[in-house]
């Protein structure tokens, strides 16, 4: 037993002396990086400090997310254990006087099994992954028992396009908005995206959600947000010197508040062109 | 001068001996123009990788002061880098560190110095192909450079060039810049096609008797791919490029759609009708197959130092050839998962999740080999070991974090966030350069004569180990966060401010990562004057180079060596030494190359 303990503790002591080194500098620049972060996010506001997945809002994007545990599961496993068997050989078979390494060419089986293994896991993600992708990207809600918005992302805002009383796009009575999406909580929306001029995406963090908007084409996408609330939408394809701030907000309104938001922005619009008459 | 007959008479009578020199038509001259161009596009990209991240970790402050001297008043205002700097600087920083670092150490300065030292060739088949591939890719490369300095600006659209923005110029105001560009990677791209024609056509035609295809070593299996992967890729971008260029001078249409406006008036000049889309299939049907462009050579180089470092045979070494055509064959399936959010029909998405998914097998089979190499062997820590083994860790964990992105619903959470950008540089920092950094110490006794040195070059590995994984590993957690890639300011959404801490450290550590580099260079200049000057074969190996004195000198296989034997008899029971070379016939016998 004392025997033994004294190979674990030399053999230690070796791994020891070179990962010394590494271990050293990974301190280091964690104490310098928390030290120089400490300062600019004093005030970090409702969010907490979350250092992960930001909090999902939709069905789908909770969809996504168990995907992403999944994937992040089977991963993991596989980083631990090639891990695991690196340091074990190289611990186990570092060089030692008067001994020869074997002269093992291969196995059959063994290539076998690490072909099969992570084809099997693979196979899994797929299947997982393209029930979500169908319910995204195909199985889009019925667009009479939707809302249907427009959205014209250009260089760098959102024009937002919503039909007005003849419930119509491309009439006079059109309902525009700039970098402002408002919708209903829990009913189905369609954005129609359609680019002015280069690509832009339609990000909201908090969906899982990015659809590209490309010019010349319409793409669409849509989410059902349970409970009210207010996102950011993002640009996430760059498009030019203002991508970083090409922002736009979407706020989630309680349906009673949407209706009523909604015919006080179709009174002004009657009063708006009862005027330009 | 290596090559016989009339091509060197005629160089010799007809020009002069200096401009003969300079372009040689020498593989080991070609191979060492080729390093010093990569190693200094690796620190020019470099640096201005280090302005991008000042930018992102202190945003809004100026560049300090001993790095300002790049900025003109137009590109940082005040000293504090503008939005269309910005952007310009992280184009140039890929455009650099794919097309110019990465590419032509392993296309160029790799393939021309060790594949003729590994088949027994004297020299490569088309001595004048490989000087022009060397001097075209250096007028692209300075093309490139001069873009930084032209009005209006370098590039700004990422080195993926996405049309419209980088087909019409109003768009980003970078005119010439955007121009130069194209130019520089038409010129690059037949640069880099020679070379490749070149190095296919040595391996096929150059190997020393005896030299089978199944006795070649990893490495010269993967140039073999690689160039052909070179062949095939690179006329699809330079044909690409060339649409684009139509498209922004002479007004043609390809990837601009009818309807435009540009600020809200309608765009000029185009009749449209063309799509934006068939950029990202043509970029993309190039852009893949070119990161398999990227590491498939590392990959090569990694499986022969692992093997040579643990005295064992590589592990399933018919596995290894036929994954690595697995992997250039399957590449050509895969380019549509770069597009899964760009309005391609999601049905295209699922097909391409699922050849991704299955690229990851080979990738597999290649990890799972080399640990397997590992496996009752007997370890040696040499300098090329150390980076061989870190390649294994940090290409494992870029591969795992490919099959997050594969999956196409995961993706469109991710996409376009710094996640991708945590994933590129775990296989091609991690991966690709950790392999080039694994090359430098393998065959720098047998480029230079003097080993590399041990413990200054042991420093450099702990502090780029440590500082890399400090630098790249955050970003997967900044792309857990939704933060975006190619964005100028963080700090603008509130959904990122909790994550500037990650950025502020990301950006600590990657100025260590910058700066720890300059203890390789150090390394290079102290060994080349100071080092231990290197036997022929300093890590017994069993390749054909290792035959020859270090350096090899002008008279490289005159003697043209007998192979006898594949390259990896290593710990063979009944030899009396732990390796054979590869010119042995018997197994007792200690070789009959020119082993002095
Ligand atoms: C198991 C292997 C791999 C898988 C499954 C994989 C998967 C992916 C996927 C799906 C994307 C697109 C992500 C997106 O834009 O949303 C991507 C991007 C990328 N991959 Fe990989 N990858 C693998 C290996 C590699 C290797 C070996 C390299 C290069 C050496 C590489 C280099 C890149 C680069 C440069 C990009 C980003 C291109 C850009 O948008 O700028 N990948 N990878
Ligand atoms: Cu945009
Ligand atoms: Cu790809």
């Amino acid at each position: 037993m004392r025997a033994r303990l004294s190979i674990l503790r030399s053999r230690l002591h070796s791994v020891g002396r070179w990962a010394a080194p590494p271990a050293f500098a990974v301190l280091l620049l964690l104490a310098a990086g928390t030290r120089a972060g400490a300062g600019p996010v004093a005030d970090s506001s409702s969010h907490g400090h979350r250092w992960w997945l930001p909090a999902a809002s939709t069905a789908v994007a909770g969809r996504i997310d168990s995907l992403f545990i999944l994937i992040l599961w089977i991963t993991s496993a596989f980083l631990v254990l090639v891990v695991a068997l690196f340091v074990a050989f190289v611990i186990r078979y570092r060089h030692r006087e008067g001994r020869r390494a074997a002269h093992v060419t291969g196995n059959m089986l063994l290539e076998i099994v690490w072909m099969a293994v992570p084809a099997a896991c693979l196979i899994a993600i797929a299947y997982a992954s393209n029930g979500a992708w169908s319910a995204m990207k195909e199985e889009f809600p019925r667009e009479s028992e939707s809302l249907v918005i427009i959205v014209k992302p250009r260089q760098f805002q959102w024009d937002v396009v919503y039909a007005g009383a003849d419930g119509r796009f491309e009439t006079a009575d059109d309902i525009t908005a700039i970098n402002r999406l408002d919708v209903p909580a829990g009913r189905n929306v369609i954005v129609k995206l359609m680019a002015q001029d280069v690509i832009h995406s339609f990000f909201v963090p908090q969906f899982r959600m990015k659809q590209d908007a490309v010019p010349g084409m319409t793409t669409e996408m849509w989410f059902n947000v349970p409970a009210p609330g207010t996102f950011e939408i993002a640009c996430a394809e760059l498009c030019g010197l203002g991508h970083y701030r090409m922002q736009g907000r979407l706020i989630v309104h309680a349906p009673a508040e949407y209706d009523a938001w909604y015919a006080g922005r179709l009174r002004e619009k009657a009063a708006e062109s009862a005027n330009a008459r | 001068m290596s090559n016989q007959g009339a091509g060197a008479l005629i160089d010799a009578t007809v020009r002069p001996r200096r401009l003969a020199r300079i372009f040689s038509r020498d593989h080991t001259v070609i191979a060492k123009q080729f390093f010093a161009m990569s190693i200094f596009f690796l620190f020019a990209g470099g640096l201005l990788a280090l302005f991008v991240r000042w930018q992102l970790g202190f945003p809004g402050s100026a560049v300090p002061v001993p790095f300002n001297f790049l900025m003109t008043r137009t590109m940082a205002p005040g000293g504090v880098i503008a939005p269309d700097a910005f952007n310009g600087m992280f184009t140039l920083h890929a455009t650099f560190m794919v097309y110019f670092a990465v590419l032509p150490m392993l296309v160029g300065a790799l393939p021309n110095f060790v594949l003729p030292l590994q088949i027994g060739s004297p020299r490569m088949a088309f001595p004048t192909l490989g000087m022009l591939s060397f001097w075209l890719s250096l007028l692209g490369g300075l093309l490139m450079i001069a873009t930084y300095f032209v009005d209006g600006g370098p590039a700004s659209t990422g080195w993926t060039a996405y049309a419209p923005l980088a087909a019409v110029s109003h768009y980003t105001g970078s005119s010439a810049g955007q121009n130069l560009w194209i130019l520089s990677l038409a010129i690059l791209g037949i640069g880099l096609i020679l070379g490749a024609a070149n190095q296919v056509v040595t391996i096929v035609n150059h190997r020393a008797p005896g030299l089978t295809m199944f006795r070649l070593p990893l490495t010269v299996w993967s140039f073999l791919v690689t160039g052909l992967l070179v062949l095939l890729a690179l006329p699809v971008i330079t044909a690409a490029v060339g649409m684009l260029l139509m498209d922004r001078t002479l007004g043609t249409s390809f990837f601009v759609p009818a309807g435009l406006s540009v600020s809200g008036s309608p765009l000029a000049g185009y009749a449209g009708g063309g799509q934006p889309l068939l950029w990202q299939h043509l970029f993309w049907f190039f852009g893949h197959p070119v990161v398999y462009i990227m590491i498939l050579p590392g990959m090569g180089v990694v499986s022969d130092v692992l093997a040579v470092f643990a005295r064992k045979p590589l592990f399933g070494y018919r596995a290894m050839i036929y994954s690595t055509f697995a992997i250039a064959g399957l590449g050509w399936l895969v380019w549509g998962h770069h597009m899964f959010q760009s309005g391609m029909n999601p049905l295209l998405g699922t097909t391409f999740m699922a050849s991704t998914m299955a690229i990851a097998i080979p990738s597999g089979v290649k990890v799972f080999g080399w640990l397997a190499t590992l496996w009752r062997g007997q370890i040696r820590f040499g300098l090329p070991m150390l980076f061989a083994l870190a390649f294994l860790l940090t290409f494992t964990v870029g591969g795992l974090s490919g099959i997050f992105m594969a999956s196409t619903p995961v993706d469109a959470f991710i996409h376009d966030t710094y996640f991708i950008v945590g994933h590129i540089h775990y296989v091609l920092f991690g991966g690709s350069l950790f392999a080039i950094f694994a090359a430098i110490a393998y065959w720098f006794p047998k480029a230079t004569g003097r080993m590399l040195g041990e413990r200054l070059g042991r420093l450099h590995f702990w502090l780029t180990l440590a500082a890399f994984n400090c630098t790249f590993f955050p970003m997967h957690i900044l792309g857990i966060g939704g933060h975006m890639r190619r964005i100028y300011d963080p700090t603008v959404y509130a959904f990122l401010r909790d994550l500037q801490p990650v950025n502020t450290f990301i950006t600590i550590s990657a100025i260590t990562l910058g700066f720890a580099q300059l203890l390789l260079v150090a390394n290079i200049f102290l060994s080349l004057k100071n080092g231990r000057r290197a036997e022929p074969n300093p890590w017994r190996a069993a390749t054909l180079e290792w035959t020859l004195p270090s350096p090899p000198g002008d008279g490289a296989f005159a003697v043209v060596p007998e192979v006898h034997r594949w390259p990896y008899d290593y710990s063979l029971p009944n030899a009396i030494e732990d390796y054979l070379p590869q010119t042995s016939l018997h197994v007792n016998g200690t070789g009959t190359g020119t082993d002095s």
